[in-house]
């Protein structure tokens, strides 16, 4: 094994670091996640395999033969058509044409249609269209074909919905008018949740994505859990994924519950616990690249987090490795050494069912 | 990027087995090890065979599953679905729906 080795930062930053350094990355990292969501650090093995995997010559890295996973995708196909701020390259291609070159041409495990805004919002007054897109879509694919979009509460204050801002009543000290209003939009969200997903289970749909889930908050957390009890009532056969947007929930209101657990600051072992309980089939765990650190560094926090997540429940985890999380660099165009060493050890080391 | 993380730990969707195995995590909620037993006790093949195209490309032309490549006449979309749901004795809410319309 080389003592130099190339690595990036998590800006992607290609960078030689010294095997005791990537280590003393690893080290550092894991301590630090265990600390935050008193979680065990990994294992002296872990580490030792983590190094092993950082140290590869390649390229490109793999999984070993027979440890390969299902990766489900949040919308990966819109990425053939759209524009440079949703990740895209700008073929003038179809939704449906680009969701079966995802299947076909790309052999995607699961493939996916959304609204070009990627939140649910914007969804409802033109449900008609995405069904009809939909059930259209479905008559052709053969993989499982989601419906995915996040929660976004965000979009339900002012100016861009119809509740006041909380982002201007608490530097105010309006606390618990801050609270009133997330509570309210937290309740619309959840009615929308609920609405574009019973419309779209009428008409065949094989699975529901709630992507992203609690971006501003506990309330948009408890939005997307109580959504998928409500739709677990009145659709048992739905499959819903639910995916996390950090790896604690932004306590914005700070006083949220659900099945009498407070959200706020919840770590992804806990997340993945009450997104279970609610109804979730698969939980997708989400941690933020710092782009301060080595990508041995963000890897082996993600690491962390994700090991723990895995042992606490029963249902299937993956792992959100798109631009900036889960140890892929925060850049337009994520180096691959990065994204497949990232792939290759939350597989691997963190048994995660899927990314 | 997708690509890369499909490339260094995916299934291979329907160039293998990749879709049989993620209907089982979403419909049954299976972690990605009795998923992968399940599908291969179904179809007949060894764990490892699961993500071996030269068994998976010719397996799922024989059960009408659907393939990567295209085949004229042969089943694919809704057609292969059915056949999927079939196979691996689960309900997918789209073949359901096909079929309360062909009775």
């Amino acid at each position: 094994m080389k003592n130099k080795i190339f690595t990036r930062m998590g800006d992607g930053e290609l960078v030689s670091m010294s095997l005791e350094e990537i280590k003393e990355d690893i080290t550092a990292a894991t301590q630090d996640a265990a600390q935050r969501a008193e979680i065990p650090e990994l294992t002296a093995d872990e580490i030792e395999q983590l190094l092993n995997i950082m140290a590869e010559p390649s390229r490109a890295v793999s999984v070993v033969a027979g440890q390969e996973v299902i990766v489900t995708d949040d919308g990966c196909s819109m990425s053939f058509y759209s524009g440079q701020d949703g990740g895209g390259v700008g073929v003038p291609m179809s939704r449906l044409q680009a969701v079966l070159t995802y299947e076909r041409a790309c052999a995607a495990d699961t493939t996916s249609m959304g609204h070009s805004d990627y939140s649910f919002k914007p969804v409802k007054p033109i449900i008609n269209f995405e069904m009809n897109e939909y059930y259209t879509a479905s008559m052709m694919t053969t993989a499982p074909f989601l419906y995915g979009a996040q929660p976004n509460m965000g979009l339900y204050f002012q100016p861009d919905g119809p509740q006041p801002n909380p982002a201007d009543l608490l530097p105010r000290g309006k606390i618990k008018e801050a609270q009133e209003v997330q509570e309210a939009a937290a309740e619309q969200l959840r009615q929308d949740l609920v609405f574009v997903g019973k419309k779209l289970n009428g008409i065949g749909c094989e699975g529901l994505n709630f992507d992203t889930s609690g971006s501003a908050g506990d309330a948009d957390y408890w939005a997307a859990l109580q959504a998928i009890s409500d739709l677990k009532a009145a659709a048992p056969d739905l499959p819903i994924i639910m995916g996390g947007s950090g790896e604690f929930v932004l306590g914005m209101h700070g006083e949220v519950t659900f099945n009498g657990r407070q959200l706020a600051g919840m770590y992804p072992h806990e997340q993945a616990k009450i997104a279970e309980a609610a109804g979730a089939g698969i939980y997708g765990v989400a941690v933020g690249t710092n782009t301060n650190e080595s990508v041995a560094w963000n890897i082996a926090r993600t690491l962390t987090f994700v090991k723990e997540a895995v042992a606490a429940v029963d249902i299937p985890v993956h792992v959100n490795v798109g631009m900036g999380v889960g140890g892929v660099p925060m850049m337009e165009a994520p180096p691959i050494d990065s994204v497949t060493r990232a792939s290759k050890s939350l597989v691997q080391i963190g048994k995660a069912d899927g990314l | 990027m997708h690509l890369a993380h499909i490339f260094a730990c995916g299934m291979g969707g329907i160039r293998t087995s990749g879709d049989l195995v993620a209907w089982m995590q979403l419909i049954k909620k299976m972690k990605i090890p009795a998923a992968k037993k399940y599908v291969a006790q179904k179809l007949g093949v060894q764990l490892l065979d699961l993500t071996n195209e030269e068994v998976m490309r010719q397996l799922r032309e024989d059960l009408g599953i659907g393939t990567i490549t295209s085949v004229a006449g042969s089943p694919k979309g809704i057609r292969a679905k059915l056949k999927v749901a079939e196979l691996l004795d689960v309900p997918i809410n789209s073949v359901e729906l096909f079929k309360s319309q062909i009775k």
